[in-house]
């Protein structure tokens, strides 16, 4: 299932080294382990995403990238060369920052302007350069303007053009939309992803935004306490999360919790506090007898009778009764929280695809819900 | 709530007035006096601007003024210096050890009594035997100052975004680069703050530099204090109204210059 998912790995330069190889990276701060000899490796004209919640160490690994922090152990090899000792304004990466710093007593040109005068290009150069960037990140009229005469998205704008004006290698943009409110956030991500497209640069972001990493990003890796948990594309992070951790960090789940009963060709049954519930095997054989079953809300179907007799549901195996405990109405999904028979909680969401819809259920009412093996995954403790 | 704060009362506009008059009736009367044409002090005998130029007849006075100035600008151009140098070694350095003992020693002499820290460089002068006058002055003054320029221009490093000097690393500058296109210009304004309160205290001073001072190279207070002591001529009155004059007009510069701070965005250098 999961190879049919997954997107095919874009290519590095070289056949053996990727463009940027992390290797087993420590970094401790007082005995803290903030990087726990985390490796990865991410290939040229990649979209990758740093995610995880504060404090996991995502943004000490990105300034390690910049080379605003040492490492304790380990390497971080660009084109194949140790970029480690290398000093952090002769790094060929440039990076993006979560407040901008962008510098308030230069005009919007010679902000973009900064890294390329410092990289001495000659002067005819540098204009053409910054005129490319400006009109790239559309901010055209605007160049004499201080930065605080901009708006927030326009500081956003400048902060990208100037640290893609010296064509790093590698950009890192640090939370760079977390200032932003929700729309021009979105709009944003989108230009971000044709930006970076059209430059074919190198770009990780850092965030704990996951739908953010999931829209832009080719590949996520999700960090916790100092390691990478998973690296994986969005699809495959949240269709097959690779532990129990990552498919409660990563969207909404239902998850029972259960003993294994019996295994069949390629269905594991597993006694759970919902019930017998059959489940697709997953890719790595099961060891262990506890696990749980989990299973995306959206996945979960309602019906006022269970499944229909219809060859397309033959599969609907798993068939859970119970009333309808809330409802919560967002516009493109209504959420259902339905309290089992059995005493378990499960939540199912469904697109609102007809503007009236006469089958809605309401509180109180008793429904079927039922979903079919394939859309459960099985995940160890 | 507002409202109430604001609004004009009787009680407040009486406030104010009395409160104005005890800071600023001594000073009134002081300028006033100087345009006095009478001899003596306390009886008014017209309007004149007679002691004014009594006083740029008096060759001893304007030696003793143009001394001032020297030492005042030069002790506050070296305490800027190494002010501003103390400033970025503590918000911006490393986390040396004994980092908190150097910004409380550095920070002492501001709660110092001028009267040690005047005795203990009289007594140091001495030692080294070195001939007191302009030189000996500047460096107590420079002492005395140097502090007052670290606090100004900390407090507005503290509140500089240190992502502006990483962003400017990022882009190609070295550390020294760094601070002096980015750093620098955007603290400037609490440095020459930090340089006009140097020289203002510099200016003020008579008890570090009269221990500090040798004979013939007397600053203006002085020079005044020991007038004074002989009796008050109406001479000094004119001194001392040219004096607050150019103490306002410093003063004013240093509050422009810390309002074009605060219209860049950033906090302001206290001041």
């Amino acid at each position: 299932m999961a190879e049919e998912l997954s997107k095919p790995e874009p290519q590095a330069v070289s056949a053996d080294l990727p463009l940027l190889r992390i290797d087993a990276v420590v970094k401790t701060f007082g005995g803290f382990r903030a990087v726990d000899r985390l490796s990865l490796d991410i290939g040229a004209g990649e979209f990758f995403a740093l995610l995880g919640p504060s404090g996991c160490g995502k943004t000490t690994l990105l300034r390690m990238l910049a080379g605003f922090e040492t490492l304790d152990e380990g390497r971080i090899l660009l084109n194949g060369t140790d970029i480690g000792p290398v000093l952090p304004h002769q790094r060929p990466v440039n990076m993006m920052f979560q407040n901008y710093a962008l510098f308030p007593h230069l005009t919007v040109r010679d902000n973009i302007a900064f890294g390329l005068r410092r990289a001495r290009m000659p002067r005819s150069q540098i204009d053409t350069r910054v005129a490319e960037m400006i009109a790239l990140v559309k901010l055209e009229g605007l160049e004499t303007r201080k930065p605080d005469q901009l708006s927030g998205g326009q500081k956003q704008r400048v902060a990208l053009a100037r640290s893609l004006a010296r064509r790093p290698k590698v950009l890192l943009l640090d939370e760079p939309l977390a200032a932003l409110d929700k729309k021009l956030r979105e709009s944003t991500q989108l230009e971000l992803m044709e930006v970076q497209r059209r430059l074919g640069m190198t770009f990780i972001i850092v965030t704990h935004d996951q739908e953010e990493a999931m829209t832009v990003a080719d590949r996520i890796g999700v960090m916790a306490a100092g390691r990478l948990e998973q690296v994986a594309t969005p699809r495959e992070l949240y269709e097959a999360p690779g532990s129990r951790w990552i498919a409660e960090f990563v969207g909404d789940i239902n998850l029972f919790e259960g003993q294994v009963a019996s295994r069949e060709a390629n269905r594991l049954a597993v006694s759970t506090n919902a019930g017998m519930l059959l489940a697709a095997q997953p890719r790595q054989p099961i060891t262990n007898t506890i696990v749980a079953v989990a299973i995306r809300p959206e996945k979960v179907k309602l019906s006022r009778r269970g499944p229909m007799p219809d060859p397309l549901n033959a599969q609907a195996v798993n068939r859970l009764e119970g009333v309808v405990t809330d409802v919560g109405y967002l516009g493109g999904l209504t959420t259902y929280k339905l309290k089992l028979d059995s005493g378990a909680v499960l939540r199912s969401s469904m697109a609102n695809t007809a503007r009236i819809d006469i089958d809605a259920y309401s509180a109180g009412q008793r429904v079927v819900a039922w979903f079919t093996p394939d859309d459960c995954v099985v995940l160890e403790q | 709530m507002a409202r109430t704060v604001n609004r004009i009362t009787r009680f407040n506009i009486s406030a104010l007035a009395l409160g104005l008059a005890f800071l600023y009736l001594p000073i009134v009367i002081l300028v006033i006096y100087s345009f006095n044409a009478s001899r003596l002090v306390t009886v008014w005998g017209g309007w004149s601007l007679r002691w004014y130029t009594e006083f740029f007849n008096d060759r001893a006075m304007l030696e003793a003024a143009w001394m001032s100035l020297r030492v005042a600008a030069a002790s506050a151009t070296i305490a800027t210096l190494l002010g501003t140098l103390a400033a970025v070694a503590l918000s911006r350095g490393d986390r040396f050890k004994g980092r908190t003992l150097f910004s409380g020693m550095l920070y002492a002499p501001l709660v110092m009594p001028e009267i040690i820290t005047g005795l203990s460089l009289l007594l140091l002068f001495v030692a080294l035997n070195a001939e007191r006058g302009f030189w000996t002055v500047t460096i107590a003054h420079t002492t005395l100052t140097m502090c007052f320029v670290a606090v100004v221009v900390q407090s507005r490093l503290t509140s500089l975004d240190r992502s502006l000097e990483e962003a400017a690393m990022d882009l190609g500058c070295n550390p020294v680069q760094a601070f002096l296109s980015v750093t620098l210009p955007l603290i400037m304004p609490a440095i020459a703050a930090g340089w006009m309160l140097a020289f203002i205290l510099s200016l003020d001073d008579v008890v570090i530099a009269t221990f500090t001072t040798g004979p013939g190279s007397a600053t203006l207070p002085i020079r005044i204090y020991s007038e004074v002591r002989l009796g008050v001529k109406p001479e000094i009155n004119a001194i001392c109204t040219l004096f607050i004059a150019l103490i306002a007009v410093v003063i004013v510069a240093a509050s422009f210059v810390s309002k074009l701070t605060r219209t860049r965005g950033e906090s302001a250098a206290p001041l």
